[in-house]
């Protein structure tokens, strides 16, 4: 039976505003003298109330606009009630029936549309460390602002999990309110995985499998890739045996290189879920809104449309320039140095892209100023190398339908070859004489 | 008159003019207490040695060549209070009645108990509570009942129990309370006293062990409305700690004290009044309307329809939030564990926790809320026509201990005057308005919109001066 992934996703971005989420702690915890950055409110302590914290709710509705979400003018918090003995007042707070933003999405870059369910503003609770027989709370991560964002099961591969996850860390990035690094836990990731049939019937696609398994302990990319692998090949197992899989939460295990059942979810556990009486309702007037929006910073897809378009960019060159936030304002400080210079963008970008450029070891300028001389010294004739061009990619048809078919890659291949005629050959000349004749 | 019985104005004015010292003042409260508080059990602790120094502390800065800076800066310079023992207190232990923290000693101040301090307040003791404030007659402290010393077989009203007895009993000059449902109202008409619960967020919370967070509101018990007013000038005001606090008062609260309540109008809800409300309650307050006109008052009738609803209301909304509240003291990292609650504090839990639980949350709690958004606007209503309400505190005298120790709902509609203005968060002052046959006090309230707490001075002080209740003493 051929089945299709379902698959969504719950992510938490912690944000690194100096102090926590409803007291004045600071947020850092890795590394720290454990419960050194606590207080009465992130300690629970008797009668200490929660103030929130103005950035953190800002950065929320920054990260909300940035992934197309309507902001909800009329907000509040919640309070989630459970017991964890990391959890210091016996409830976290949260934001239920009123998230700060809503009705979002992300593009993908096979055009494929990402719906975000919400973006709401939480905070972090103590961390759990077990030696034998005890275990140790340590306070400092307790109240940290945590922003989670949901998507609706929109997605069907982990190739595509994977662009929304480093969209979503690359977007955060450019806003600066997080580092969103997986390893030390500021991204956290939680897809569930379910599988339907595979039909080109458009109602049956609307349904959901009656099943859904939460995979946690996710702490890479890789990992994503394969516990999604994973969860696909054995719940297809599982189905073709003429069975449900179980709902359950379940753990990705590195060493066993395979998911293991951690939590049978029966019912979704209740949570009692109520108004948080010590944090009045938030109101953001449209004015407020539009500010924050007048306040952020171009965001990685618009400068991508822009390296494209008015810095005539490839979509490889401009894809790997924007990766980085500081590594796209560098090269366009290069830019406009090389301009005066007649260095155009195409060959800074292909200088950073080839030679590594670390950015913290040169300056823009120095850059063009390498370039420049680079090709004083290397400058290959012109017409020469058109000729050998226009032979090599006569004896390398394979290569050019590759290449006209979108798999760009083969350029460095095709580079290789050109370059046996000019050992010492400026690389960049070569790459972009090819460019020109592939088109 | 013995210093003890002073009122703050009074004892004031003498520590200025150097008739006495704070020491002595302080002194002469601990022998009170310790004369008293075996029988009465009024406090859980007695910081008799804390006490002493600032007292010492106050004497020493009065000394001072800047003494007159000192008495602007600092109005309760060297005089004896008490706090609630649900108010933080860093280094004394702080246990809200209950065994569950009968050992729990914070790490820091409650806001108001640092502007108390501030304000040169020397705090002779915590006194005792119903646990976790569940309770309306102060029976239910895991340490003993607190008794009414004027009549020891009756109670003194709850929850603020300990904090009304120490006053009433001349064992300090002013205490804290809270109230959420009627806990200062209810146990300073049972006592003679002046009993303030302001406006819900004009005082910080930060610090005080919550019971029901969007109802628990912060004031004091006073022998005056004067010193109610003073006391409040303290206490009043926004808090960086606590969110829900409203701004800073921008007058002092004295200021229109003296002003009279000619041409004043004031509503009479009919819905309190009609009620089972004892004959001599009944006697009482109806006197209290006549004073009152014949200060120059116009009484009216209003009605409050959503009244008969408060308790049902009041009953789902604190629960809830108590449910949540007690959910951190689990016992991992500080207090006793769970076993040390009550049968109150079960029992609020237990419903609390069924009323949130989904399935139920739209029938109960979110119910509940409309009804809350109801009565609000009643009060609404009822304030374009008037400036203040009145009605008793309490429909009944005190009550003998044990009378209604077992019948939960009893004790529960003893707050049936009182929790209608929790729930809409306004403020209400109760004040001295006689006595029974038996000699039991017997109070009332005045009740206003919010932040009108100038206006119930007004009117409770121009009642007080007409009546001097406060002048009696309990015969202990």
């Amino acid at each position: 039976m051929n089945y299709k992934p379902v698959i969504g996703l719950e992510v938490h971005v912690e944000l690194k505003t100096k102090s926590k989420m409803f007291c004045g702690c600071k947020t850092e915890y890795f590394g720290e003298k454990p419960n050194s950055n606590t207080c009465p409110v992130c300690l629970g302590l008797p009668g200490a109330l929660p103030v929130p914290n103005k950035k953190a709710i800002e950065w929320c509705i920054m990260i909300g606009l940035a992934l197309n979400c309507e902001i909800t003018q009329f907000s509040k918090f919640d309070r989630k009630n459970y017991f964890y003995p990391d959890l210091a007042k016996g409830y976290q707070i949260s934001q239920y029936d009123k998230p700060f933003c809503q009705k979002g999405f992300i593009e993908l870059s096979n055009g494929k549309s990402i719906g975000i369910t919400r973006v709401h503003m939480e905070e972090d609770t103590a961390k759990l460390t077990h030696q034998g027989e005890s275990s140790l709370i340590d306070f400092n991560r307790s109240g940290v602002p945590l922003v989670e964002i949901v998507t609706e099961p929109d997605f069907e591969s982990p190739e595509e999990v994977i662009e929304y996850l480093k969209k979503l860390q690359q977007i955060v990035r450019y806003l600066n309110v997080s580092d969103a690094d997986m390893e030390k836990g500021n991204m956290r990731l939680e897809p569930n995985i379910s599988l339907r049939k595979n039909t080109t019937n458009t109602t049956n696609k609307q349904i959901l499998p009656s099943y859904k398994v939460e995979v946690k302990n996710i702490n890479s990319f890789r990992f994503v890739d394969k516990s999604i692998e994973f969860e696909i090949k054995r719940q297809t197992e599982i189905l073709n045996d003429g069975k449900t899989p179980v709902q359950e939460t379940r753990g990705w295990d590195e060493n066993k290189q395979k998911t293991v059942s951690q939590r049978i979810k029966e019912e979704a556990q209740d949570y009692r879920y109520f108004p948080e009486p010590d944090i009045p309702p938030i109101r953001l007037p449209e004015t407020q809104i539009s500010n924050l929006k007048s306040r952020m910073p171009e965001l990685p897809s618009l400068k991508f449309a822009r390296f494209k378009k008015s810095l005539e960019l490839s979509d490889y060159d401009a894809e790997i320039l924007i990766r980085d936030n500081e590594v796209s304002n560098y090269f366009e400080e290069a830019v406009n140095i090389g301009r005066t210079q007649e260095i155009n963008p195409k060959q800074i970008a292909n200088i950073m892209i080839n030679k590594k450029i670390n950015i913290k070891n040169i300056t823009p300028k120095e850059l063009i100023k390498n370039i420049i001389g680079s090709k004083q010294t290397n400058a290959i004739d012109e017409k020469k190398l058109k000729e050998i061009i226009s032979q090599i990619l006569k004896d390398n048809v394979k290569a050019v339908t590759d290449y006209k078919s979108g798999k760009i890659q083969v350029i460095g291949f095709l580079i290789g070859k050109v370059k046996q005629h000019f050992p010492k050959g400026d690389t960049n000349q070569i790459k972009s004489a090819l460019e020109k004749q592939l088109k | 008159m013995k210093l003890n019985e002073l009122t703050i104005k009074q004892a004031r004015e003498g520590l200025k003019s150097k008739k006495f010292s704070s020491v002595e003042l302080t002194k002469t409260c601990l022998e009170q207490i310790k004369k008293h508080n075996p029988s009465l059990n009024a406090f859980i602790t007695i910081t008799e040695k804390e006490a002493i120094d600032q007292a010492k502390a106050a004497d020493n800065l009065s000394s001072q060549g800047d003494a007159l800076r000192s008495w602007e800066a600092k109005p309760l310079l060297g005089i004896p209070i008490a706090l609630k023992d649900l108010f933080s207190t860093k280094g004394i232990k702080t246990t809200a009645g209950s065994k569950v923290l009968e050992n729990y000693v914070p790490e820091y101040d409650a806001a108001v108990v640092k502007k108390l301090k501030d304000a040169g307040a020397v705090i002779i003791g915590k006194t005792n509570l119903d646990a976790w404030a569940h309770g309306s007659s102060g029976e239910n402290s895991d340490f003993g009942p607190t008794k009414n010393p004027w009549n020891k077989e009756f109670v003194p009203g709850g929850s603020s129990s300990g904090s009304a007895v120490s006053v009433s009993s001349d064992m300090c000059l002013a205490a804290t309370g809270t109230d959420t449902g009627g806990s200062i109202r209810l146990p300073a008409s049972f006592n003679n006293l002046v009993g303030l619960k302001p406006t819900y967020g004009s005082v910080s919370r930060y610090g005080i062990i919550a019971m029901a967070s969007s109802l628990d509101s912060i004031g004091h018990f006073t022998k005056t409305v004067e010193d109610s007013a003073l006391f409040f000038n303290i206490t009043a005001g926004k808090d960086s700690m606590d969110a829900t606090t409203l701004p800073n008062p921008t007058e002092d609260f004295t200021k229109n004290i003296n002003k009279g309540i000619k041409e004043l109008k004031i509503g009479v809800p009919k819905e309190f009044i009609s009620t089972d409300l004892d004959k001599e309650v009944k006697e009482k307050f109806e006197q209290s309307l006549q004073t009152l006109e014949n200060l120059g008052a116009k009484i009216v009738p209003v009605s409050l329809p959503y009244t008969e609803y408060g308790i049902a209301a009041y009953y789902i909304i604190q629960p809830s939030e108590v449910s949540s509240n007690l959910a951190r003291y689990d016992g991992v990292r500080f207090g006793n564990d769970r076993s040390n609650f009550g049968d109150e504090a079960k029992r609020r839990i237990m419903l609390g926790t069924f009323t949130l639980s989904s399935g139920y949350y739209d029938a109960y709690y979110k119910k509940a809320m409309q009804v809350r958004t109801l009565i609000k606007k009643d009060f609404d209503i009822a304030f374009e026509k008037v400036d203040a309400l009145i009605s008793p505190v309490s429909a009944t005298l005190p009550w003998k201990i044990g009378e209604k120790i077992n019948d939960s709902l009893k004790m529960y509609l003893s707050d049936s005057l009182t929790v209608t203005t929790s729930i809409a968060g306004i403020p209400s002052l109760s004040v001295p308005a006689g006595f029974s046959d038996n000699n039991l006090p017997i109070g009332i309230q005045i009740m206003g919109k919010q932040l009108s707490e100038n206006l119930l001075f007004q009117i409770g002080n121009a009642f007080e001066k007409e009546t001097n209740y406060f002048k009696q003493k309990p015969n202990l």
